[in-house]
Formats: C-alpha cells, structure tokens, sequence
C-alpha cells in the first residue's frame, strides 16, 4: 500500500485503475485512457497531480541560492509569480531533477519537484541551502489539481473566488498568483492551455467535485503520459536522469549560459560538452510502418550508429505511434527501430507532435 | 466484475478458446485480460498456415500502456487470423468474447482439456489475483 493523496477516495469512487507511482497509489485511467487523452486536446481534464512536492524556499539569499542550484538562470523572475522550467543538475551536469520554480517574493521562491526523486531532491537542496541561510520547507500539507483544455481555464474559474477570478483569468502564460488558499498558476504538462490549482488537503476534494459538477473529465497518469509525449515534454526517469546531461536530452534552451560568470552547479561539465559536436541528437521519432514504439527500444541509423527510444507510445492525436530517442550526432531524416527483432522504419521529426489541440508534424 | 462466458475454455495467461463445429479452435484473450491492457492500439497477428507450439508467443496486443504478448494455448496451425483488428484493435476492448477474436488454430490433435482451465477454475483464478 502506497501513499494516498487528499483526493485517493474521489478516484475510487469513480472506478479508477490505481497503480503504484514512485510509492503513490495513483490513478492510471478512469475507463479509457484514449478518451481522457482527447478530452484534454477537445475540451478539459484534471489530474490529482498532488503527489508532487513542493517545495517553499525563504530567506534573504534565496535569490543567490537558486542562480547557484538551477541551470536556468531566477534573475529571470522578476514579475510577481513568474514561474521557470529548469534542471538541477550534479556537480558532473547530470540531471537530479526538472522542476517549475516561481518567483513569490524577494525573500520567498516555491519549487514543484517530482515526486519519486522527492528524497534526494530534499536531501540536495537542503544541503547547498546552508550555506544560503535559507530554509527548505516541504508543504506536504498542499494538495495540487491540473486542469487541462481548451476550456480548462473557463470551467474552472468557479472554483477560484469571486474577488480573485478576473485576475486569475488573465494570468500570463507560465505565471501564477495566490487567490485566497488557493494557489493558481497557467502551467500544465499536456500542450494545453491551462490552470495547475494548488489548494490546502482538506479542500482537495470539494473542488474536485466542483471541476467535475462543472463538465472536466478526470484523466488519470495513463492519458497525462500520451499528452505529454505529443506535447514532447520530458519525463524525468525516462528521458533524463543523473547520467544524463540536459544538452543530450534536448533540454539546451533551459540552460542560461549568459551571464558567462554565473558559476551553477554542473556548469563546468555542461561547457565542455556544448562545443562538442559529436554529442548525441535528441529527436522525435514518428512511425511510419505499423506497431508501437517503447521506452528503451534500440534505434538503428544505417552507416550512423544506434541510440535508444526514451520515451514511446502511441498518440491518440495523431493516430499512429511516436517516440523521443536519443540517437548519435549526424545529418539524417530517418531511423529504424528494432521492434521485437523486426526493424521498423521511423522519420525524425521536429518536435512538439502536438500543441493545442494541432497536430504540428506533417503525417 | 467480469462476465465468464460459459461455453468456453480458458488459461492463466488469460486467453479463451472455443471448439468450433468444424473441429478448429477459435482463441482471444479474456474481459479481465483487456481491462488490464487498457485500450488497445495494436495488433500483430500471424500468418495464415503459420505453425504454433502449445505456451508459445503467436500474437502481439498492443494497449496505450504496454505490449503483451498471447501465447498459444495448443499445437496446431493457424487457419485464420482476425484482420479487422489491424484497422480496429479496440473490437478487443469492446467485444473480447465476440468481434474481438484474434485467430482461430486447427489442432494437431485432441485438445488435452486437463491443461486448460474451465469457466469455475478460471474464476478461481480471478478472484485470487484480486485478493
């Protein structure tokens, strides 16, 4: 038996699958893990995404400490609520974890980290805040909903109070705001528009069942993995992990190398690999013959070399199978999997697949 | 809970079978087995004429979540495959016991029905897995 979350008898109400995530007991679908995926692209979904830590980080240097933890640069955060994607990486740049980090004051930052890496992740920031006098406070006693579509936002804005709903709802893309208890920010992890809500525990429930009363489909782990695949946004354990480094995982743009002189952790190693240009290719891959892609499949480029599949499934979008690989340096347009001893034939991509509810790739 | 049809045969890697007047054998895999898998996005079935072992790999089903192979449940030769399920996977989903079938083997010989499990002994096992 796993952790639950403030929203565990709400899943089981509702006759989710529960499967064990990172010693959680989470939802993996509701019924149909397709239906969830396009009620997302079509309309809105929500996810109990409160097995998340997050992190609340206070003191006078917090700002310094954070331009030394983070391979993004916080010097960027200088609006009320600004959030930022960043790595935290290693002293040799591999990636401990990827994380949303927003700007909350000049004395407080708050961190979302992932929820398997929760331990180490505590046990690293913790141990280079020291030095900072600033305080790393786990808020356990949150609880975190995201609701997810094209009318994700307008749905759930009955849930945020009168007097705050307006300013909720023109939220700038990647920032948030307090609203009363609630915490609500225009992030997401789908390729959607929307709002990630995060609330006390013990209100967790009413509002899911307000977002529900009001039309968002519950979506489970199961569909925030395809929407996130076509979206092309990384998943920490499959596409990135400690021996990885962020340039080798197609995450260069979350690295702020200017100013020069800004001395983050894993910078030095992170340097040295920039100028090489035989690193390995981060690319999508799309199926051209019939099957599916997975995780860890073998990528094939005649006269080049091999990579691996990171992260691969089906899109319910697009209708055919799509895949993040890392593959060797080169110039070249197509690869071939190896699928159970067959070598199927895949073209590289640009990525995202899918963004909004468009299938941004010729098929 | 699952329904258990319960003119057919069944095996613990949760496939059925049912004898056909013809004397072939006509094999898919079970409610419980497609709940499981989640919604299927794929099949790779064999070929027709093809050969198959009794516990050995003859078709792929391919769900959102994973791929999970479906084993022979006897020796024989496969006199027919389900080619609907290339364009429309979901039939397993929607009618595993039905237009979900995935082939249909003539066997070699008499099917030993001691080694294939009847309607009562696969609930058994159904109910032990949920426990």
């Amino acid at each position: 038996m796993g952790s639950k979350t403030p929203l565990y008898d709400k899943h089981a109400e509702a006759g989710a699958r529960i499967v064990d995530f990172g010693g959680w007991d989470m939802p993996l679908h509701y019924g149909s893990q397709k239906e969830e995926h396009h009620a997302v692209r079509k309309r809105a979904g929500m996810f109990d995404v409160s097995h998340m830590t997050i992190v609340d980080l206070r003191g006078e240097r917090v700002r310094d400490f954070l331009r030394n933890l983070l391979a993004n640069d916080v010097a960027k955060l200088q609006v009320h609520g600004k959030a930022l994607y960043t790595c935290m990486l290693n002293e040799q740049g591999g990636v401990i974890d990827d994380l949303i980090v927003y700007f909350l004051g000049e004395t407080w930052f708050r961190m979302i980290v992932n929820a398997a890496t929760r331990d180490k992740d505590l046990a690293w920031i913790r141990k280079h805040a020291k030095g900072y006098d600033v305080e790393a406070d786990e808020r356990a006693e949150l609880a975190m909903i995201a609701v997810q579509g094209p009318e994700a936002r307008e749905l759930a804005a009955t849930c945020i109070d009168a007097q705050w709903r307006e300013q909720a709802l023109a939220l700038k893309l990647f920032t948030g705001m307090e609203a009363g208890d609630l915490f609500v920010a225009r992030t997401g992890y789908t390729g959607e528009d929307g709002w990630e809500i995060v609330m006390p525990a013990e209100k967790a429930p009413a509002v899911w069942d307000q977002l529900l009363a009001a039309g968002v489909a519950p979506c489970g782990l199961g569909a925030r993995d395809t929407l996130r695949l076509e979206a092309a946004m990384n998943l920490y354990g499959s596409d990135m992990d400690e021996s990885v480094l962020p340039l080798e995982a197609g995450l260069s743009w979350t690295i702020a190398w200017d100013p020069d002189d800004r001395d983050f952790i894993g910078r030095g190693p992170l340097e040295a690999l920039r100028a090489d240009s035989t690193k390995q290719r981060f690319v999508g891959l799309l199926l051209e013959d019939k099957g599916v892609l997975r995780n860890h499949q073998r990528v094939v480029v005649e006269g080049v070399g091999e990579g691996e599949i990171t992260s691969g499934g089906f899109s319910p979008t697009i209708g055919r199978s799509i895949a993040l690989a890392r593959v060797p340096a080169g110039d070249y347009e197509s690869a071939q999997v190896d699928v159970r001893g067959k070598l199927l034939n895949a073209r590289i991509v640009k990525t995202p697949f899918v963004r909004n509810g468009q299938i941004r790739i010729d098929i | 809970m699952s329904e258990l049809p319960g003119d057919l045969l069944y095996t613990s890697e949760h496939e059925w079978l049912r004898r056909e007047n013809d004397g072939s054998v006509t094999v898919g895999v079970t409610d419980h087995a497609q709940s499981a898998l989640g919604d299927l996005v794929y099949v790779e079935l064999p070929e027709v004429g093809q050969d198959v072992d009794s516990g050995g790999d003859m078709a792929v089903v391919e769900s959102v979540k994973a791929a999970s192979d479906v084993y022979a449940p006897i020796d024989g030769s496969i006199v027919a495959v389900n080619e609907e399920l290339a364009d429309d996977p979901e039939k397993i989903n929607a009618d595993p016991y039905g237009d979900g079938w995935i082939v249909r083997i003539q066997p070699n010989e008499s099917i030993d029905e001691s080694a294939l499990m009847t309607p009562d002994t696969y609930q058994e096992l159904l109910d032990q897995e949920d426990a």
